[in-house]
């Protein structure tokens, strides 16, 4: 009997495992694998052990086929990881309002005002990111407004620079933050704050000691939700960033395009997972978890 | 002299004021809190009670009037500036905090060192019976356990007046009553002036030193119980307070502090300490209990019974008028327990002078 009940919820489990197996646990797999294999010049790999793809994150070969410190990708790295830090702390800050706004609305217009927020979502990023190039760009709807008041005489350099790609990684990742904020606030008991405020806390320290700790895991999975596909964006490095402000996302796709390096791209997508797990790991330590007091 | 510990002065309070719905919350309420007292706002839900004591807290702010608290105008203060209180319906306790820490919020914002907020929490633990409670979270706890920590946190930085809204509501009926006189001794130990709201007329009766009855944005009676329910001056409060029968009459004589009143077809000698005048429409007061029902019938008010019903400690019954009004009468069960009279007996009404309250209108 104990017997047909553990088959029938494996059994009810199996979809679930056959897609996550397929498509996520072998896949990677084959990652893990093609990174210790040699790069065929064409294209693909060649059936043979290497280290080389790890060496080429930190060294370059040089002629006599020394290795040589460097720096490139460590650079990208770097400013991958900043720009997306800074991301997420840019979105936490304009969505923390936001969130509070929308939660002390009444019910009625709760529902509406989260529906506007997921309206971005309604077109491909793509095209949204293009739009950004339109008012960026040298001639475009910013340098010419300030043109056209005369703030300025020639335009500003926006388009191509790492405030172009901040802007463009915080518009694409904003909702993500709102929505978790939101939810943690909206559970918000405004007596708990009252209360705290009756208890001699001013407004600072109702919103340190009470409301903030309340909103934590909301705060954390929106970080996550911000932080991990900033981290990896292509398009809008790619697209806002122009050539010489690589990120990640960027430096990995060209891997297996133009650069034809597929055991390094793979060892650099390794890499990008290991920071995504350590921001995972980070989040299940974190006191809100140990609570349980996950959204 | 007893100081005033609340000075509420005309105060008015109008929600949605200016807009195309305004509503009068509290309208032109006056009170006199004494310091080291139990008083209690009674009264129907909408009444303006819980408005009242967020005027106090500092939640909401008048639109009319002064609140004092001891001598000090507060009514432009923050919640956080005013020392007092608030104990809430439910009890709200900071979720993600210990007990201890919950206990100790108060004292920390107010810069207490240390060892007085460990000291003092402890005390307070050790007064809501709680000692060994400290480390556990409030969603560890029960209902009952839950509101004497929200009354220890409530009492740890010694308010001036502490505010209790509707606190025992949550509670389970017998956790109720046993709630009743725990809070009624904490009062008398800590010395804390209580102003507690409630819509429950036996816990106001049980636990107060005075009630205010609320009713439409004013204060209808101020009271101790006895005076509440033994002299109401309006039908309002005789029907809020206990049950009542209601007899319209008119004033036929004036003697020094007795009137007699023409009802129901007969006439009563009944006291009162109330100007009346003769031919004057007044209502009678008429609490079931204070009516004596005799099997003879004489000259007075004579009735039917209609119904009866067994209470254990008493019979409720319905009587039905020579006159035309019912009125409930109860009557003590007597040794053996049974009831006195059975439907269709007829009966007449003893009604001693004192028995009745006057009141006009």
């Amino acid at each position: 009997m104990m017997r047909s009940a553990t088959i029938k919820r494996w059994l009810g489990l199996s979809p679930a495992l056959l897609v996550i197996g397929l498509f996520m646990v072998v896949p990677i797999l084959i990652v893990i694998v093609y990174s210790f294999l040699a790069k065929d010049p064409y294209g693909g790999v060649e059936p043979q052990f290497s280290t080389e793809a790890y060496k080429q994150l930190l060294f370059e070969r040089d002629f006599d086929d020394t290795l040589l410190f460097s720096t490139v990708n460590l650079k990208i790295f770097w400013r991958s990881v900043w720009l997306a830090l800074l991301s997420t702390l840019l979105s936490l800050v304009a969505a923390l309002p936001v969130a509070y706004y929308i939660a002390r609305q009444p019910e009625s217009r709760k529902n509406t005002l989260v529906l506007l927020v997921t309206i971005p979502f309604w077109t491909n990023l793509l095209i949204r990111t293009y739009c950004w190039i339109l008012i960026l760009r040298d001639t475009g709807l910013i340098n010419g407004l300030l043109q056209r008041i005369h703030l300025i005489d020639s335009p500003i350099t926006l388009l191509y620079t790492n405030g172009a790609v901040l802007l463009g990684l915080v518009y694409s990742y904003l909702p993500f933050m709102v929505l978790p904020l939101y939810a943690s606030m909206e559970k918000l008991d405004m007596k708990l704050l009252e209360a705290a405020h009756d208890l001699y806390a001013n407004r600072w320290r109702v919103f340190r000691r009470v409301s903030l700790p309340l909103a934590l895991p909301g705060i954390i999975a929106g970080c996550i939700l911000v932080f991990i596909p900033a981290l990896g964006a292509f398009i809008t490095p790619q697209l806002l960033g122009g050539g010489k402000n690589l990120m990640l996302g960027s430096l990995i796709q060209m891997q297996f395009g133009a650069s034809r390096n597929w055991p390094f791209g793979a060892a650099m997508s390794l890499v990008l997972l290991s920071f995504v797990l350590i921001a995972l790991l980070i989040y299940a330590r974190s006191p809100a978890q140990r609570d349980g007091n996950l959204i | 002299m007893t100081d005033t510990a609340v000075d509420i002065r005309s105060v008015r309070k109008v929600f949605n004021a200016g807009s195309a719905h305004p509503v009068t919350a509290l309208d032109g309420v006056s009170l006199n809190i004494l310091d080291n007292e139990f008083f209690t706002l009674l009264g129907p839900s909408g009444c303006g009670k819980t408005t009242l004591l967020r005027l106090i807290a500092g939640f909401e702010q008048a639109s009319e009037g002064e609140i004092l608290l001891f001598g000090q105008r507060i009514e432009r203060l923050s919640p956080h500036e005013r020392p007092v209180n608030t104990v809430f319906q439910q009890y709200a306790l900071f979720p993600h905090m210990t007990v201890f820490d919950n206990v100790a919020f108060g004292l920390e914002m107010l810069g207490k060192s240390k060892s007085e907020i460990s000291s003092r929490v402890g005390q307070m633990l050790e007064l809501v019976k709680m000692p060994e409670f400290a480390s556990r979270k409030p969603a560890q706890l029960s209902g009952g356990q839950q509101q004497r920590i929200a009354l220890a946190r409530a009492l740890a930085p010694h308010p001036k007046v502490l505010l209790l809204d509707e606190p025992l509501s949550a509670l389970d009926l017998k956790l109720r009553h046993a709630m009743r006189s725990e809070l009624k001794t904490l009062q008398r130990e800590t010395g804390v002036t209580f102003i507690f709201v409630t819509h429950d007329q036996e816990e106001a009766l049980t636990m107060s030193d005075r009630i205010a009855v609320m009713s439409n944005g004013l204060v209808q009676q101020v009271g101790s119980p006895t005076e509440i329910y033994e002299l109401p001056v309006n039908r309002f409060v005789a029907d809020f307070i206990g049950r009542s029968n209601f007899l319209e009459g008119q004033i036929a004589g004036m003697s020094g502090s007795k009137v007699e009143v023409e009802v129901a077809g007969s006439r009563l000698e009944l006291e009162t300490s109330d100007r009346h005048s003769v031919g004057e429409r007044v209502t009678l007061v008429l609490r079931p209990e204070k009516i004596a029902l005799k099997a003879q019938l004489n000259g007075g008010i004579n009735g039917k019974i209609l119904d009866t019903m067994y209470l254990g400690t008493d019979t409720s019954y319905t009587v039905k008028l020579e006159a035309g009004p019912e009125l409930e009468v109860r009557d003590q069960n007597g040794l053996m327990g049974s009831a006195r009279f059975k439907v269709g007996d007829a009966v007449s009404l003893d009604i001693a002078p004192n028995a009745a309250r006057v009141i006009q209108g």
